[in-house]
């Protein structure tokens, strides 16, 4: 047992949670085995604001709290156990996107924007993702290897796609990820997070003034169409949706696409069965959603009223680190979960989150995954690691889970 | 087996449609589900009944009184 596991198993003191580190790399915290047998309702330590918070490891204890409207997303709620640097004294100021609010001004927000991504428009984006996805390769083909599979594929394809979706320059696509990786970042000040917001926001202020005066075919500008006929949403209101969804599609695919390309590499037979038969590609998508679970931690809620969990009482007013993660990992769901298996049923995992914050694109990774995973092995079927797998720059203090960069060759 | 929705809980995931596309869909206009078989023929039920189960916030409930079994209904 490890000491973390030992504290929190024994409650004699209060570990800093999210954990910043893997003894497997490629799977989740080892810790949450012994907390879900022995402490499911674990006293922990938010290691972003150093208030305590519980940890939840159980699949049914997770889906009950994400599945509960009354456990609450309000970001401004003091006992809030955010998982990003926000600056006290913004609080009472900045406009908060959807996934950190609740009904009814969570509800409104997120039907401006979840037309844009129903089943039928993301199949109808499958050609042109498949267009980007070739070009791609076929760059680094004429490059040759080895090349960083994350900066040639990963991160380009998801935010290109992503840009067009979005009706912005891909000329940006730099600037976002940087806009993520500093509002995301454990280690970003204050002061760096509450700089980049408020340059964001004059970005985005501006970009949605243009779309409403000239709207094209793009998502911003429908959603600018949409304002006129809510009134209870500013121009404000669609600048923090804006703002929410820069951040969703720029690394979440993208750290998918690279740990999964590590983790198909290491199950060689697996791999040849998706080469003979692509029909295969969906199943093993979901797998590698539950198996890799990189946003964890990203499912955290605040009790509005006493709730019963397995493991005891969360009180009103406590927060609760509800570990998707962990969850996707319960034996008692998934039967022996450290095995990835592209043949299991992987359904009802929530790598997406559950509940009514569930991730409105869950559909576009899966498209995006499909066609990435699917191609690069078709189109590169030599395609090996040209690192050691255990010396790999894990991300393991990172929001959402990945690599900084992958040495593949072929 | 009959499938009914609750548009007002519906938050979109478009879970069902992954799951059932012959019986669910999303509106164009406002995402939200549409039921495209009422009465799924025994082939689509299996997935009819994935698709309630996985539905984020229950907003799918699945009667099978037809078929002697209580109805499925997830929990919200």
């Amino acid at each position: 047992m490890t000491e973390t596991a030992d504290a929190v198993t024994t409650g004699t003191e209060r570990p800093d949670f999210p954990l910043d580190r893997r003894r497997c790399p490629l799977a989740v915290p080892q810790e949450y085995e012994v907390m879900r047998e022995e402490n499911p309702l674990a006293p922990v330590t938010n290691r972003m604001t150093g208030k305590p918070v519980w940890a939840l490891t159980r699949y049914r204890d997770v889906r009950q709290v994400l599945g509960d409207p009354s456990m609450s997303s309000n970001a401004r709620n003091p006992s809030y156990p955010a998982q990003f640097h926000v600056p006290e004294e913004m609080l009472p100021y900045i406009a908060f996107p959807f996934p950190a609010m609740d009904p009814p001004e969570h509800t409104v927000r997120r039907r401006m924007v979840i037309p844009e991504f129903t089943a039928a428009r993301i199949n109808k984006l499958r050609p042109r993702m498949q267009q980007i996805v070739d070009t791609q390769i076929d760059q680094m083909l004429a490059k040759g290897g080895p090349l960083d599979l994350m900066a040639e594929l990963a991160l380009p394809v998801p935010a290109l796609l992503f840009c067009e979706m979005l009706g912005v320059d891909p000329v940006h696509i730099g600037y976002f990820r940087r806009y993520a990786e500093t509002t995301t970042g454990r280690d970003s000040s204050q002061e760096a997070v509450a700089g980049a917001i408020a340059e964001m926001d004059e970005f985005l202020d501006e970009l949605i003034t243009e779309k409403t005066k000239n709207p094209g075919d793009d998502l911003l500008s429908r959603i600018a169409a949409r304002l006129p006929d809510e009134p209870t949403l500013e121009h404000e209101d669609l600048v923090a949706i804006a703002r929410v969804l820069v951040i969703a599609g720029s690394d979440t695919t993208a750290n998918v696409v690279s740990l999964g390309t590590v983790l198909l590499l290491q199950h060689p037979e697996q791999l040849a069965e998706l080469k003979a038969d692509p029909s295969l590609w969906p199943g093993a998508v979901e797998e590698l959603l539950r198996f890799l679970s990189i946003l964890d931690s990203a499912t955290v809620r605040v009790a509005t009223h006493d709730v019963e969990v397995s493991g005891g009482t969360i009180r009103q007013g406590e927060g609760v680190l509800a570990l998707n993660g962990a969850a996707n990992w319960d034996p008692e769901r998934f039967p022996e979960p450290e095995k990835f298996d592209i043949h299991r049923n992987a359904e009802g995992h929530m790598a997406f989150s559950y509940g009514n914050h569930m991730c409105p694109g869950a559909n576009l990774a899966r498209m995006q995954l499909e066609t990435v995973f699917r191609t690069l092995f078709e189109r590169i079927p030599d395609l090996r690691l040209a690192a050691d797998v255990d010396k790999l720059s894990y991300m393991f203090d990172a929001h959402a889970y990945g690599l900084h960069e992958l040495p593949v060759t072929w | 087996m009959r499938v009914e929705v609750d548009r007002d809980t519906c938050v979109g995931s478009g879970n069902c449609v992954h799951f059932a596309p012959a019986v669910f869909d999303q509106d164009d206009r406002d995402g939200l589900v549409v039921v495209l078989a009422e009465s799924p023929e025994p082939a689509l039920r299996a997935a009819t009944r994935t698709a309630a189960l996985n539905c984020p916030v229950g907003a799918i409930s699945v009667d099978r009184t037809h078929s002697g079994s209580p109805p499925v209904r997830p929990a919200p």
